[in-house]
């Protein structure tokens, strides 16, 4: 059987046969989970080892007719960016469950079987190489998450669930209103088919046509980002869903809004993208500055990570919109650090919420003193987050800013407020909860790290290291993907649309 | 024409789901007295055995297809795709029915020879060619849905529903049949093919009668498809019907009056489509929306898939719309899909709401999911369904539907509808947000662990809407081939 396959039948095969485990077990339901979810990490590493790093077309293809009328196939394949959100997804999985263990005591069976299900959607989401199968696993991602945050979150939660689901369901009707669409011009859903049309001239759009479809898949994509106005669900839902929930959201769940972006949008119309990339980016520089203020005065921690998430994510949207190879490396290079980084700080404020039962920094301080290790693992991912030089986020932020410079300098000067910003909202908070007096509240319940959370948060700051250290590791795919959407986004367009192309490509190493 | 009533042996065999139905749901009668005592469960498996035999009966008579008759019936696949639908629904009725019978200390001969007799006007309504026997199946079908709907006669709400429906149902009959008479008078003929062609020939008959014979039918067909404006009844009918019961009328008659509207305006009225189309989409746009928004606003489950039961005859109606071949299989797969979804979660309302149906409230499913989980499983699948979440037979359906509009340029259309669909998503979270989220009440406290029988009417409707949703093609390559309806 196909390796890319493997990786997503792994987590649909657990997450059934997790159904039969009697609801008296529930440590087998955890063992099984983590096994599982293991072995689709171990798979993809397979993946990875074999994914020809010099080829920039899609690798690993499978193509079998699922429905005949319309014609709609399972087409999968991976190319250097989505390999990497794979990647990302079945590492960060196993990591959840391991978070999990203790903190979901309560229906326990269920908890671990929808977390193996959203595995299973979020990587089909990056491997469809059909809209209609893409589509397909958007939607399905949803149902998993839904529930994660509607039965096992904080006393909102279900607001919280149904503002979530709402939201994102409003935008993907649209989506869908636009793939049938492309399906009766182009008759095909399938991707590559139709971008070669696009290439070879056999398939045009008129710009109001072209305008229409390209928001109706970027609003889609810009709620999940989520893009300023437009995020106004995630404070709500990650403050509100069990950590696992959070990080799965943060880490996995709002790239699939910014790889859209990038994979679908700008290939696809490239003309409505450009004209459009200077509002989408004054957006983008507005979410970096609002998100950054706003989570500077946030009395509770998630919702300041939240809201940290919201002026990361500018970054990458910012990086996407530069239309440089060298911000679009960058963009996608954001996306995994942010995976990683708000991942590992997210997981942690959940390790201080299962000793404290506490997100209030006020109900914390002097943990550093009671809890050395927790609080020297935190510090790390502190750091990344603020983009220290030597840590993952640290190059990715420097690339979307070059590349932003390259496009228009005003908006990188306006976007570089927002990584002065972080650096004080981080460390505001990482001073409040960490140091100062030790509440006695505080000194009772912090143990420090257990064998268990050290095993969770130790790769996730290997990786910070790794990325930061050494990023040709990981860029050089990337490069050879984001190239490939680059001379995409160059075809069938116009003169009159203000292409700088020299400028594009003379950056581009 | 002259038209020959000797009956060949050919017309017995086109005619016989018919013939089975009526010859058990008789025999069901009579056995009445003599069953009774020992064994009521004798008379659901009777109504299952008759149900089946008929299904046999209905692929049987498409081995060879033709008219029968002389021209007042025809078997072809079209035919044939809604028997097998309205017999299926007939069974998935029966599955659920037994335990609640038993509940409602209710008797059973008569309901299952009711429940016969109403599915044999449903197919006789799905083969019908001609106005008159339209007519003729759509009061067979009517007249027993009517008395089911009150079957419960100690139970002040089953009787409200049963007059209701009865009054307004004969009211919008009568409008069907004016309709039919004023073609009648128009056209000269009664028989579809006939219409058509005396339609689209030269010397066709003035267009203002036939719009109007065409408006008055649409009446009452838009009355038995709950279709809004006309959809006044439904809620109520829903609400206090017994359960199983409220489920059979959302799907069987529903899939029967889809069948004839599709067969009178795509065959009869196709060559005057231009004159009924603002009609047809005004209707769908207003079901859609009156059902969805109505919905959301609902405490009673029962009465809120009665809402939800005219916004998803409005999706059916965007499909008329289209008016192709694409909308008339899209409509076809979607009724098909509805079906299994929307017994399905009627059969866990019938089974939570007790004794007297005494629990039908959103919050009497506080807590399903950690009481029943594997009925709680099974509602999720049928909600997720009906809000049209992918993998579900009710995504593909509405896939297809939007599809098909999209197809015949109804761009507007589309969105209204999708838009419509995210509003839905609402009221349907709102029931799982009550089954999962929130702490069981008295009313799942008090009910029973499932019997074998009863989880049998949970797993076949589940398994129906995961197919759809993962092998639609089956169903929708021969909803395709017979969607051109003899034109």
């Amino acid at each position: 059987m196909n390796l890319l396959t493997l990786v997503l039948i792994l987590p649909m095969v657990g997450f059934l046969a997790s159904l039969t485990i009697p609801r008296r077990f529930p440590q087998n339901s955890r063992a099984w989970a983590l096994a599982v979810s293991l072995a689709t990490f171990a798979q993809s590493l397979i993946l990875l080892s074999q994914f020809d790093r010099n080829a920039p077309g899609d690798q690993f293809t499978v193509d079998i007719p699922w429905i005949s009328t319309p014609d709609i196939h399972f087409h999968v394949a991976v190319d250097g960016i989505s390999l990497w959100l794979i990647l990302l997804s079945t590492f960060l999985t196993p990591i959840c469950v391991l978070i999990s263990w203790k903190y979901v005591q309560d229906r326990v069976k269920e908890f671990f079987a929808f977390l193996l299900l959203l595995e299973f959607g979020l990587v089909g989401v990056f491997m469809a190489q059909d809209l209609f199968l893409f589509y397909v696993f958007w939607e399905v991602s949803l149902v998993p998450m839904y529930f994660l945050i509607g039965i096992w979150g904080h006393s909102r939660r279900i607001y919280a669930a149904v503002k979530f689901f709402l939201y994102t369901m409003a935008g993907s009707v649209l989506m869908l209103v636009a793939i049938i669409y492309l399906y009766n011009r182009a008759g095909s859903f399938s991707y590559a088919v139709i971008l070669d049309m696009l290439a070879s001239g056999k398939l045009t759009f008129a710009p109001a046509e072209q305008m229409l479809l390209f928001l109706a898949f970027f609003v889609a994509f810009a709620i999940k980002v989520p893009l300023f106005p437009l995020h106004t669900w995630l404070p709500d839902a990650h403050v509100e869903a069990p950590t696992a929930g959070s990080v799965m959201l943060a880490s996995v769940m709002l790239k699939m809004g910014t790889f859209g972006i990038l994979h679908y949008c700008l290939p696809l119309f490239p003309v409505a993208a450009r004209r459009c990339a200077p509002w989408i980016a004054i957006l983008a520089i507005i979410g970096i500055i609002y998100g950054a203020l706003v989570a500077m005065v946030q009395p509770n921690m998630k919702k300041l990570v939240a809201y940290s998430s919201v002026s990361h994510l500018g970054f990458v949207v910012l990086g996407i919109f530069s239309f440089t190879q060298i911000g679009m490396d960058g963009a996608v290079y954001q996306m995994l650090n942010h995976g990683i980084t708000t991942g590992a700080l997210f997981a942690l404020v959940g390790f201080l919420y299962e000793r404290r039962h506490s997100l209030e920094i006020a109900d914390y301080g002097g943990v550093a003193t009671v809890a050395p290790w927790l609080s020297t693992t935190f510090l790390v991912a502190t750091l990344a987050s603020i983009g220290l030089p030597l840590l993952n986020n640290f190059v990715g932020e420097f690339l979307v800013l070059q590349g932003t410079a390259i496009a228009n300098f005003s908006w990188a000067a306006w976007a570089s407020i927002g990584v002065i910003l972080s650096a004080c909202y981080m460390l505001w908070m990482y001073q409040r909860v960490f140091y100062g007096v030790t509440v006695a509240e505080v000194k009772k319940h912090m143990p420090d790290l257990s064998l268990r959370e050290w095993a969770a948060i130790v790769p996730l700051i290997v990786m910070m290291v790794w990325m930061g250290v050494y990023s040709q590791s990981f860029l050089p795919p990337v490069s050879k993907a984001t190239a490939r959407v680059l001379e995409q986004t160059h075809i069938n367009v116009p003169e009159r649309v203000d292409l700088r192309r020299n400028v594009e490509v003379a950056h581009a190493r | 024409m002259p038209v020959n009533f000797g009956a060949t042996s050919a017309d017995l065999i086109r005619f016989l789901p018919e013939i089975i139905l009526t010859v058990m749901g008789t025999a069901l009668m009579v056995l009445d007295p003599v069953l009774h005592k020992r064994a009521s469960f004798a008379f659901g498996h009777l109504s299952l055995f008759a149900l089946a035999a008929a299904m046999v009966g209905a692929v049987y008579a498409n081995t060879n297809p033709g008219t029968a008759f002389g021209g007042m019936l025809v078997v072809d696949g079209f035919a044939t795709y809604f028997r097998v639908l309205v017999l299926a629904v007939g069974i998935l009725t029966v599955l659920p029915s037994y335990s609640f019978l038993g509940r409602q200390q209710a008797e059973t001969s008569e309901y299952h020879a009711l429940l016969l007799f109403s599915i044999a006007g449903q197919c006789m309504m799905a083969a019908a060619n001609d106005l008159i026997i339209v007519f003729i199946g759509l009061e067979i079908s009517s007249i027993s849905s009517y008395i089911l709907a009150g079957y419960l006669r100690d139970d002040k709400r089953s009787n409200e529903a049963a007059l209701k429906y009865f009054l307004l149902g004969s009211f919008a009959t009568a409008f069907f049949l004016y309709g039919v008479a004023i073609t009648y008078g128009t056209v000269g003929t009664v028989n579809l093919t006939d219409l058509r062609a005396a339609l689209s020939g030269t010397d066709a008959p003035p267009l203002g009668f036939v719009t109007l014979a065409a408006a008055l039918m649409f009446v009452g067909l838009g009355f038995k498809v709950s279709a809004a404006p006309f959809q006044i009844w439904a809620p109520d009918v829903y609400q206090g019907a017994p359960t199983p019961i409220s489920a059979f009328l959302s799907a069987g008659p529903k899939a029967a009056a889809f069948a004839v509207f599709l067969r009178i305006f795509m065959t009869g009225f196709g060559p005057i489509d231009a004159a009924w189309q603002p009609l047809v989409w005004i209707a769908a746009l207003l079901s859609m929306t009156i059902g969805n928004f109505a919905a959301l606003l609902q405490t009673n489950v029962k009465r809120m898939l009665g809402y939800s039961s005219i916004a998803h005859a409005g999706y059916v109606l965007v499909a008329l719309t289209a008016q192709s071949d694409t909308g008339t299989a899209a409509a076809m797969f979607y009724l098909a899909a509805y079906a299994f979804m929307n017994i399905g979660a009627f059969a866990v309302v019938s089974w939570v709401s007790g004794p007297g149906e005494k629990y039908q409230t959103l919050d009497d499913l506080a807590g399903l999911g950690r009481k029943q989980p594997m009925m709680a499983a099974m509602l999720t699948i049928f909600l997720l369904s009906l809000i049209g979440v992918p993998l579900t037979g009710g995504f593909f359906g509405k896939f297809y539907i939007f599809k098909a509009a999209m197809d015949s340029h109804l761009v507007w259309l589309s969105v209204l509808g999708l838009l419509n669909s995210a509003v839905a998503a609402y009221y349907y979270l709102r029931v799982l947000v009550m089954v999962y989220m929130h702490e069981p009440g008295d009313a799942v406290n008090e009910t029973k662990p499932l019997t074998a029988g009863f989880r049998l009417a949970l797993i076949v409707p589940a398994l129906g809407t995961l197919f759809l949703g993962i092998f639609p093609t089956w169903v929708l390559d021969f909803a395709g081939k017979s969607a051109t309806l003899g034109k």
